[in-house]
């Protein structure tokens, strides 16, 4: 039966997408435990839903590229809109940040049906990644260079940026640009994962796979190419086995990405809670 | 006031007298609203690898996955800009700088995991890796238990004797007399600068704290 899967293009094609977007996500899953706000970006990915939605909506076609100006213009107007509100002192910014977010994405889930676009309320909350066609993974590809490239060229000054903004500008880094930067390529790799996990998961995607890696090691660039690892290693083999267990394939990633980040609060061998090193360091 | 290489200067005043702005103007950390930083001669307008800022504890990430070994290596980030690979001579630098803070055991480790003493030391080791002459410190003994501050002070001795600068803000007055050569007084504006015993009079001890 596996043999049989995996001759199907349609099951290839899940998997190269799975490793792609695993991959990427993984690796940029470690500025985001970095930056210390995964909650926002859980705010963020339920934000693009009404953005995606008014974006097929005012041009009538769905694309990766409607579907990225509208995730962005969504999560700017929210994510400003917050701070904005926060300004007037008598509401926290995680609180208007949390109304704001609940309420666009209320939005979202109602809009998406009334569309006529090829994919259900469902794929768009869950992902549905067997359903990937040759141009989506050209684009999770494109999306996933881009991210590689850009995170590469420029890991110094990033690094910089979120270690230490005050000496990083002093040093000639342009810190709002990077922060911008990290932004924008936040809402590339959220659109990209879309497709694998839905926007309510995508979160999984984008914090588990480093946030593990930070349990295991202290090395700064193994949050980014052990998380990539993580990420795609993960992805890959959650697919291939959804099929088995009778799982729908996107939460089966992310359940899995959780079940490693578990094993590696456990045992974990040198922050490990049942690790015998730990046991000695706190328990004399 | 103007001072020179080798000695050690204190900063000393009561709470909000700009200690740490001054010493964050110096490292071209904030901009200046007025005067003016001379170094070798001519006049500082942006940062220089030539100085190094190291921040108060309460300011830095400790929980960033960081070890010691990388938050050295990031002293080089000026030298090597954004792209070059690390050279032996890079490589080199960080040694040397890990071995001079004795520090080459402890590489591996994640910053948090040091003692006050030690996190104190990272950080003068990275000033070391990036070259600088000109070590800003900012309240660097607040929080050493004795065996450590004293530590520090013998460490800052020896490298201002290596012909660094090193300006700190400091609030013990006691201890300002064996761990700095100056003194500078201020109280938002300058208030005396000189050798430490002819500079930190009880007369002006009294009107600076308003004892």
């Amino acid at each position: 039966m596996i043999e049989e899967l995996l001759a199907s293009p349609f099951y290839q094609r899940a998997l190269a997408a799975a490793a792609f977007i695993g991959f990427t996500n993984g690796f940029f899953s470690g500025f985001v435990v970095l930056r210390r706000n995964a909650l926002s970006v859980s705010a963020l990915s339920h934000t693009m839903l009404p953005g995606i939605a008014v974006g097929i909506l005012i041009t009538g076609v769905l694309s990766q590229w409607n579907a990225f100006f509208g995730a962005m213009f969504a999560a700017l107007l929210v994510g400003l809109g917050s701070v904005a509100v926060a300004r007037g002192k008598r509401v926290a910014e995680g609180t208007s940040l949390a109304v704001l977010y609940t309420a666009a994405f209320a939005a979202g889930v109602a809009i998406l049906p009334k569309l006529d676009t090829r994919s259900e309320l469902e794929h768009w909350l869950f992902g549905d990644i067997l359903a990937v066609g040759n141009t989506d993974l050209w684009i999770a590809f494109s999306i996933g260079s881009v991210i590689l490239l850009a995170t590469n060229l420029l890991m110094r000054p990033l690094l910089l940026t979120l270690f230490e903004p005050n000496v990083a500008a002093a040093q000639g880094v342009p810190v709002r640009a990077m922060q911008y930067l990290l932004f924008g390529m936040l809402v590339l790799a959220l659109v990209s994962s879309l497709q694998a996990v839905g926007c309510v998961l995508s979160v999984g995607l984008l914090v588990t796979p480093a946030a593990t890696v930070s349990l295991l090691t202290d090395k700064t660039s193994a949050l980014f190419w052990g998380g990539g690892l993580i990420g795609g290693v993960g992805s890959v083999a959650a697919v291939m086995m959804s099929g088995p267990l009778g799982l729908p394939p996107g939460p089966a990633i992310v359940i899995l990405l959780g079940l490693l980040f578990i094993l590696a609060y456990l045992f974990g061998p040198k922050y490990g809670l049942l690790s015998p090193k730990f046991f000695r360091k706190t328990r004399p | 006031m103007a001072t020179s290489c080798g000695n050690r200067v204190a900063l000393i005043g009561p709470n909000g007298a700009g200690k740490s702005t001054l010493l964050k103007a110096i490292a071209g950390l904030v901009p200046k609203s007025s005067g003016e930083i001379r170094w070798r001669g001519t006049s500082v307008k942006k940062w220089s690898r030539e100085f190094a800022y190291l921040p108060q504890r309460e300011e830095v990430d400790w929980s960033f996955p960081i070890t010691v070994r990388g938050l050295v290596e990031m002293g080089r980030y000026p030298q090597t800009g954004w792209w070059r690979k690390f050279s032996e001579a890079d490589t080199r630098a960080v040694d040397a700088a890990l071995d001079s803070l004795n520090l080459s055991d402890l590489q591996g480790r994640q910053i948090r995991e040091l003692s006050g003493g030690q996190q104190q030391r990272a950080f003068l080791a990275r000033a070391l890796a990036q070259e600088a002459h000109v070590l800003l410190l900012d309240e660097p003994f607040t929080g050493l238990d004795r065996n450590a501050a004293m530590l520090l002070g013998e460490l800052l001795a020896k490298l201002a004797k290596d012909g660094r600068l090193i300006i700190a803000s400091h609030h013990d007055l006691v201890s300002a007399h064996s761990l700095f050569d100056e003194v500078l007084v201020l109280s938002t504006k300058q208030l005396a600068f000189g050798a430490v015993a002819e500079t930190l009079t009880p007369q002006l001890i009294s009107e600076t704290f308003a004892i």
